[in-house]
């Protein structure tokens, strides 16, 4: 008897594994997403000083540290009961939305954009950066590392470092940017708009205009039909920096509206034996297990939520991005999974936007960037969304800001549950009667990639060690059979 | 363990120019002290590393004692007034990892207060012993799930690597 | 290497890594091709193809140079690291989490229990009634699920398996990591077991304003305003840049925040946290016992995530008891 299992997947900013158990029919019975590490940073953050969080979290995540500072330093706020100067609002706002910029860049052209681009018949070896250059044209590389090198060179310039920036503090920042620093910024920034309209026009090119694809997005293999979660500011609009979670239902009207505070009012978290990522599920709905559908808790966290729980967005070109994709998918809520791709860009078009809008803001320069905390610390939640799904900061201290407990739900841990679904359903829909073959593998993998998981997030270990393993087992779960689309 | 038969393992770092000559006089004028402790001669007080006492523990020591010459009696002038404000330092970390505050002291005692020094270590030891052993290496030792666990590994992926060759 | 050679053999990897020691690497920019020019990469998680059965297959010392990041906590990573030493001639510690324990070194003071307990059992936003936690095996309808051990204790690569070289930093920044790659290529390497890097301090590159280090109160960051050109260290803040290897350029300091120690200690340095505790101890400005242990215990509320925020799984320091502090 053979093992399968395809190890280790690339381009997954995390490990996992994922175990598809067949029946005696040789069809698909059960999968499993294992999350194989946990770090415990909720434990020995406690005794820290709160002030602290901002460049501990930092370390959960090194592909969205900013993420983890930005909710970390918000958090601090409540914290200590301190309002940031409208100043350091705006400049914490810029950063994030060069940070999302940046890393929604990443994930399109390198992780799971090429998929597309590429092709999805594409052997796997091409379906990288490499081959999006060789389809789309030599001028892309440089587009998009020139991209994402001005993206680190501005994060940087704010935060002090590109990887775990050491800048947020509770009432504001460490430092303000100066009228040369902020031309640079927009000039970076206007350049960053092109790229995403640019962006925006290849995913038309190559994907929109291949019916085959269309098919493929819109196809009942990769959907789900869940709750989606999003941030929104007072209008309703995408948000990443500040505002309420929107839930709505797999009809897309609103289930709730809450105050990030009160997140433990709205989300649970499951525990199961064969993981150590916990699973959040809608706590007005209940935990109905792996299932989709409106009486099931679970819910979605992605880029394609955040458009879906919300009313469009807030800067012009990516409004009418928006519109043009649920035109184009016949209306709103979205409930395929491969959109995502898609929405991704129409957020990357709106974090440009408001990079420039806030960069051209006449407060950005004002050296008001603090408030000096005068109250007695005690308990504060933090919520920005990272770019792979809601990121919720909880702590509390005692009257000296030392930490006495600790509560993180990291983005793509939201996503736990669905991820699992999403795979499962594309291994149902492509694994009949024991037959396997190396394409639909690439299915399975590609259902996994829309959702851009980041393990290390999840698990506060990122990416890292075996990154993801499919094994197919047999009923008896012994023996495996090993098949994998590297081999020869 | 019973702490009546324990005898602790305690490291004594002296000033060659004060305590370290105390020591001796207390030796050669046969003023009795317990055994236990271990005496490591170092120039001054002053050249005492923090990281010296971290060690000891580590190494399975169940205190470490200190002692140099009396403020203001230094033979490289304030040394010991770098020692004593690390002292303090160090022992607010102990005590922030747990380690009770007996465990690691700072004497002052002159070439000439052997009967003293003498004191100090008696005093010491008692404490030590009361307190019972320290465990540091102890605790750093993974139990035996993390071999199995390697070799269930091992196993795995040899089976694997069969079946693929 | 010299041209005509045949291509050597690098592999990367992240063990319980937060993943920035690689995306630091990618920071190198266009110069990984130069990288691809010299090595076949045989496996790097996160931006190439690699699998551990092929790694498996290779001859002992057959990688030339592999680049490991992150500590190691379960038994999974601990395979890999003494997988990839075999397999590799020369195993570099990267970063500061392969080289101290870093950040998630922290989680030391703990151990897995205690660790469990908050995570699965105490977790205000938890629903989990029978008290449920991760299993090495579970047995589910369909078969058996295993996951790997995780252990009590965090340690370093060079704790697990020998190492030839560290890298600091966290990460280290993109300019060291190709600094250290041309040191690779050029076959200019240091002596095997040394530190690859710079030999000052942060304070040598910081271009603050030093006067003299005298202090009588230690302030929070959140606390004070802090004067844009002036020591940091001397307006009360903990900078830890007084004892920690330079090498990023003093880029905390240059915006305004104090250095957290993310480089590790210099050479000759066996403790970084008591090299750090001996230098901030020194700038007290106090004789008196009674006013020396005040200063302290006002300013410095937590002299273990101070000192040793990176170093605390290479250090000498160990749990009070095996059931955690
Ligand atoms: S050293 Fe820092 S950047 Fe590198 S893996 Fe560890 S936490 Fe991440
Ligand atoms: S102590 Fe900090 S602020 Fe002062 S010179 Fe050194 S690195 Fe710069
Ligand atoms: S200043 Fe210190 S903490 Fe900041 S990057 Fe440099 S060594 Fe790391
Ligand atoms: S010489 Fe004895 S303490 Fe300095």
């Amino acid at each position: 008897m053979k093992r399968i299992s395809i190890d280790p997947i690339t381009r997954l900013e995390g490990h996992g594994k994922i175990d598809i158990f067949l029946n005696e029919e040789g069809d698909v019975a059960n999968c499993y997403l294992q999350i194989p590490e946990l770090r415990g940073f909720e434990k020995f953050c406690v005794g820290r000083p709160a002030e602290d969080m901002p460049n501990l979290t930092n370390r959960i995540c090194g592909v969205c540290p900013e993420a983890h500072h930005m909710a970390a330093t918000k958090a601090l706020d409540k914290v200590w009961s301190v309002d940031p100067p409208s100043a350091a609002k705006k400049l914490r706002e810029m950063f994030y939305s060069i940070f999302f910029a940046t890393d929604h860049t990443t994930h399109f052209y390198a992780l799971g954009g090429p998929d597309f681009v590429v092709g999805p018949d594409a052997p796997p070896a091409q379906r990288n950066v490499l081959g999006v250059i060789a389809k789309v044209g030599m001028d892309v590389g440089g587009k998009v590392l020139k991209m994402r090198r001005d993206g680190h060179a501005l994060i940087k310039l704010l935060g002090g470092r590109a990887v775990h920036p050491n800048w947020g503090l509770p009432g504001g920042v460490s430092r303000g940017i100066t009228e040369e620093q902020r031309k640079e910024i927009e000039a970076r920034g206007r350049e960053a708009i092109e790229f995403a309209k640019f962006s925006l026009q290849v995913f038309e090119d190559i994907v929109l205009k291949n019916s085959a694809y269309v098919d493929l997005i819109t196809g009942g293999v990769y959907t789900h039909e869940t709750y989606n979660m999003g941030m929104v500011d007072e209008n309703n609009k995408v948000n990443f920096y500040d505002g309420k979670l929107r839930v709505v239902g797999p009809d897309g009207k609103e289930l709730v509206k809450y105050d990030p505070k009160d997140y433990r009012e709205h989300v649970a978290e499951r525990v199961e034996p064969w993981s150590y990522l916990k699973f959040p599920y809608l706590k007005a709905v209940g935990w109905k297990g792996f299932v989709d559908g409106k009486d099931s808790g679970v819910y979605k966290c992605t880029p394609l939520s955040r458009l879906n729980a919300s009313d469009g967005m807030a800067t012009p070109l990516a409004q009418e991005q928006y519109e043009k994709m649920y035109a184009t998918l016949g209306g709103k809520p979205v409930h395929h999974t491969l959109a995502t791709h898609w929405a991704r860009l129409v957020e990357l078009l709106y974090a440009t936007e408001r990079w420039v809008e806030l960069a051209t803001d006449e407060e950005i320069t004002s050296p008001k960037f603090r408030t000096i905390p005068t109250e007695t610390p005690r308990e504060g939640i933090g919520c920005v969304e990272a770019p792979r799904g809601t990121l919720t900061h909880h702590y509390v201290t005692d009257e000296r800001g030392i930490l006495t407990n600790v509560n993180l739900i990291v983005g793509t841990t939201n996503n736990n549950a669905p991820i699992c679904m999403s795979v499962k359903k594309a291994a149902q829909g492509l694994i009949k009667k024991g037959q396997v073959s190396e394409g639909l593998l690439n299915m399975v993998e590609m259902a996994f990639r829309a959702y851009d998981p980041c393990f290390g997030c999840a698990t506060h270990s990122l990416p890292g060690q075996m990154p993801l393993e499919v094994n197919l087992r047999r009923p008896d779960g012994e023996v495996i059979e090993k098949l994998s689309q590297y081999l020869d | 363990m019973s702490n009546e038969n324990f005898e602790p393992k305690i490291v004594g770092f002296m000033c060659n120019w004060c305590s370290y000559r105390a020591a001796d006089l207390a030796g050669s004028a046969r003023i009795k002290y317990p055994p236990n402790v271990r005496i490591i001669r170092v120039m001054c007080s002053g050249r005492m590393d923090p990281a010296f006492v971290t060690k000891a523990l580590s190494l399975g020591a169940d205190g470490v004692m200190l002692a140099g010459c009396h403020p203001g009696e230094c033979h490289y002038i304030d040394q010991n007034y770098k020692a004593m404000r690390r002292y303090h330092l160090l022992k607010h970390m102990l005590a922030a990892l747990g380690v009770e505050d007996e465990r690691v002291r700072l004497f002052w005692r002159s070439a000439a207060e052997g009967e003293q020094l003498a004191e100090a270590i008696t005093e010491f030891v008692a404490d030590i012993k009361k307190l019972g052993p320290l465990h540091w290496p102890d605790n750093w030792e993974e139990s035996d799930e993390r071999l199995e666990a390697l070799e269930a590994i091992v196993k795995e992926h040899e089976e694997v690597m069969e079946v693929n060759s | 290497m010299s041209e005509g050679k045949a291509k050597g053999k690098l592999a990367v990897y992240w063990a319980a890594s937060c993943g920035g020691c690689d995306i630091s690497t990618l920071g190198i920019d266009t110069k990984i091709l130069d990288v691809a020019e010299h090595f076949d990469i045989v496996m790097w998680p996160c931006a190439a193809d690699g699998k551990v059965h092929d790694i498996e297959k290779m001859a002992d010392g057959e990688i030339d140079v592999c680049l490991f990041n992150g500590g190691i906590r379960t038994s999974e990573q601990e395979y890999m690291a003494q997988l990839l030493r075999k397999k590799s001639k020369v195993l570099v510690a990267f970063g500061s989490c392969a080289s101290e324990g870093c950040i998630p070194g922290l989680g030391n003071l703990n151990d897995k229990a205690s660790c469990f307990k908050t995570v699965y059992h105490d977790s205000p936003s938890l629903d989990n009634p029978n008290g449920v936690e991760p299993q090495p095996v579970t047995e589910v309808p369909e078969g058996k699920l295993h996951l790997p051990v995780y252990y009590d204790t965090l340690k370093t690569l060079g704790q697990t398996v020998k190492v030839d070289y560290m890298l600091p930093g966290c990460p280290p920044e993109s300019d060291r990591i190709w600094d250290a790659i041309v040191a690779i290529l050029e076959n200019k390497l240091p002596e095997p077991g040394s530190v690859i890097g710079s030999n000052t301090t942060v304070c040598d590159e910081c271009p603050r304003k030093r006067e003299e280090k005298k202090i009588k109160k230690f302030y929070r960051t959140w606390e004070i305003e802090v004067d844009p050109d002036r020591c940091l260290l001397e307006q009360g803040l903990l900078c830890a840049g007084i004892a920690t290897r330079a090498g990023c350029g003093a880029l905390c300091p240059q915006v305004n925040s104090p250095c957290i120690g993310c480089y590790g200690p210099n050479n000759g340095v066996e403790d970084h946290g008591m090299q750090l505790l001996s230098a901030v101890a020194s700038v007290i400005d106090s004789e008196d016992p009674d006013e020396i242990d005040a200063i302290i215990k006002e300013g410095i509320p937590d002299p273990v995530g101070s000192f040793y925020r990176f170093s605390l799984a290479q250090s000498n320091l160990r749990r009070k008891n095996k059931a955690g502090v």
